[in-house]
């Protein structure tokens, strides 16, 4: 199993210190020619999805990652990597569209609403929970699996081989996210 | 199990690693800003350029306009207090800011104590010219540090001399033995516990990004090359005489700032850079204010 990191900007090292400590072989995806090398899944870490969104087109990332993700590429998205993978994106611009969920970007407000909590997610276990100006799903379409709700709020969903959360499990020394990832990026392989 | 305020305001600083904060006037330059693949704005009435040619007592910025840069962007934005100026602080808590840099750039309000920054619940990013500054900013409750680097010079010396300086010194605490930390703090004026996770990890307990007088890509990616994590470009891109074209190069070359091809592409035809003062040409050093 290999994991690219989209390291665009953002918490990708964080992934990266994860991916390590799980003994899983990882590299970053700066530039198309990264895109050569094999690998068997995708993680979009946390950061800003404006940015990230922008550099994904201007280094002609973009349609080659489009392409694999609607072949079935195993993709965990974080924070804003959850926004670059929604189909709707409230008051923003959809990235790979490739999942059913409309999400609203910075649900929480500002830093001072950023907050740190624990909630059950499904077939995990209850986790800690680090929301940092966090957007959530405020809905999603029949084809996904809500794994996981902080009031009311959809915080964790899947969809076939797409996992995301508004959450960020890296920053967490709890690594059962990124293993219930690698298990779901597995079956898939 | 509550997780502290302080690591959720480090957390966000690294949600902004490997980005480019960029300093804006006006609601208008924000949004340029934003398009060009800022991952953050700093809010502030006059660049460092214009504070250095107008001279006198530099503040914080009008709270309205912050808040006009605050509707007219999504991502995070920062303000500027002065040094030791707590009420303006407390101002920009209020107003919900993202991060304040108490920030040398503004004329500094108290010429012996730093903000007690562990008394607010918003992050605070400061500058700092070496390890020793850097450790007693994060004392003080800092969740950032940043180069300070010569401000409003276009002048990348400083910001270089700063980050080396720094990294230099990390290396020097990582090689000491652990019974030599307790004098290399007292010579550092830090507290023994930060110097022993600097020790420990090889690096700031915090995110550092490089700061003042970047100006172009080649810039930018030589601070990242020397290790910043992100670089803040105040004057430089508005200064310039391309700014959205300027401002998206930047953005590039710190996403990929070892790819020398892409950066030689990236430098081409960006129109005038910031003409720039040598900070041999200067009077005023702002890198003093605030030890």
């Amino acid at each position: 199993m290999i994991v690219a990191i989209l390291a665009l900007q953002g918490a990708f090292a964080e992934h990266a210190a994860a991916l390590d400590r799980l003994g899983t072989d990882h590299f970053e995806i700066r530039r198309p020619q990264d895109l050569d090398r094999p690998f068997d899944a995708l993680i979009l870490p946390g950061g800003e999805s404006t940015v990230m969104g922008k550099l994904l087109r201007d280094l002609d990332l973009f349609e080659p990652l489009r392409v694999r993700m609607a072949e079935g590429l195993p993709v965990f998205g974080t924070c804003a990597g959850l926004i670059l993978l929604a189909r709707t994106v409230e008051g923003g611009t959809p990235c790979f569209a490739a999942m059913d969920i409309a999400v609203k970007r910075n649900a929480y407000g500002r830093q001072l609403g950023s907050f740190y909590t624990q909630a059950p997610v499904l077939g995990i276990g209850t986790l800690p929970m680090t929301f940092i100006r966090a957007p959530y799903i405020a809905s999603a379409g029949p084809a996904v699996q809500v794994l996981a709700q902080v009031d009311g709020h959809i915080v964790a969903a899947r969809q076939g081989n797409l996992l995301a959360t508004s959450f960020h499990p890296e920053l967490s020394a709890d690594l059962s996210v990124h293993r219930y990832f690698l298990a779901l990026a597995g079956r898939a392989q | 199990m509550e997780k502290s305020r302080y690591e959720l305001n480090k957390e966000l600083a690294q949600m902004l690693k490997g980005g480019v904060i960029m300093d804006v006037t006006t609601p208008e330059q924000a949004e340029i800003a934003e398009a060009a693949g800022a991952c953050a704005v700093m809010a502030l009435e006059r660049i460092p350029a214009d504070i250095r040619a107008a001279g006198g007592v530099s503040r914080m910025s009008d709270p309205k306009m912050i808040r006009g840069i605050q509707e007219a962007v999504s991502i995070p934005v920062m303000a500027k207090c002065r040094i030791g100026h707590f009420v303006e602080a407390q101002i920009l808590e209020a107003i919900e800011i993202d991060y304040i840099d108490e920030s040398e750039v503004l004329s500094p309000a108290d010429d012996i104590y730093h903000i007690d920054k562990t008394k607010f619940r918003v992050p605070f990013v400061c500058g700092a010219r070496d390890l020793g500054e850097a450790l007693r900013r994060i004392a003080e409750g800092a969740s950032m540090i940043r180069t300070k680097g010569e401000p409003g010079t276009g002048d990348v010396v400083q910001a270089v001399r700063h980050m080396r300086a720094m990294n230099a010194e990390i290396r020097r605490v990582q090689n000491l033995r652990e019974d030599e930390l307790y004098e290399a703090a007292k010579q550092l004026q830090v507290p023994v516990s930060l110097l022993r996770c600097v020790h420990e990890h090889g690096r700031l307990p915090v995110v550092n990004f490089a700061a003042g007088g970047v100006a172009t890509p080649a810039d930018a990616a030589l601070m990242m090359q020397l290790g910043a994590e992100g670089v803040f470009v105040g004057s430089g891109i508005f200064k310039s005489g391309n700014p959205a074209k300027r401002a998206a190069a930047i953005v590039q070359a710190v996403a990929n700032y070892t790819d020398a091809k892409r950066i030689a592409e990236l430098s081409a035809d960006l129109g005038e850079a910031m003409v720039g003062i040598n900070e041999n040409e200067i009077a005023l050093l702002m890198a003093e204010r605030g030890k």
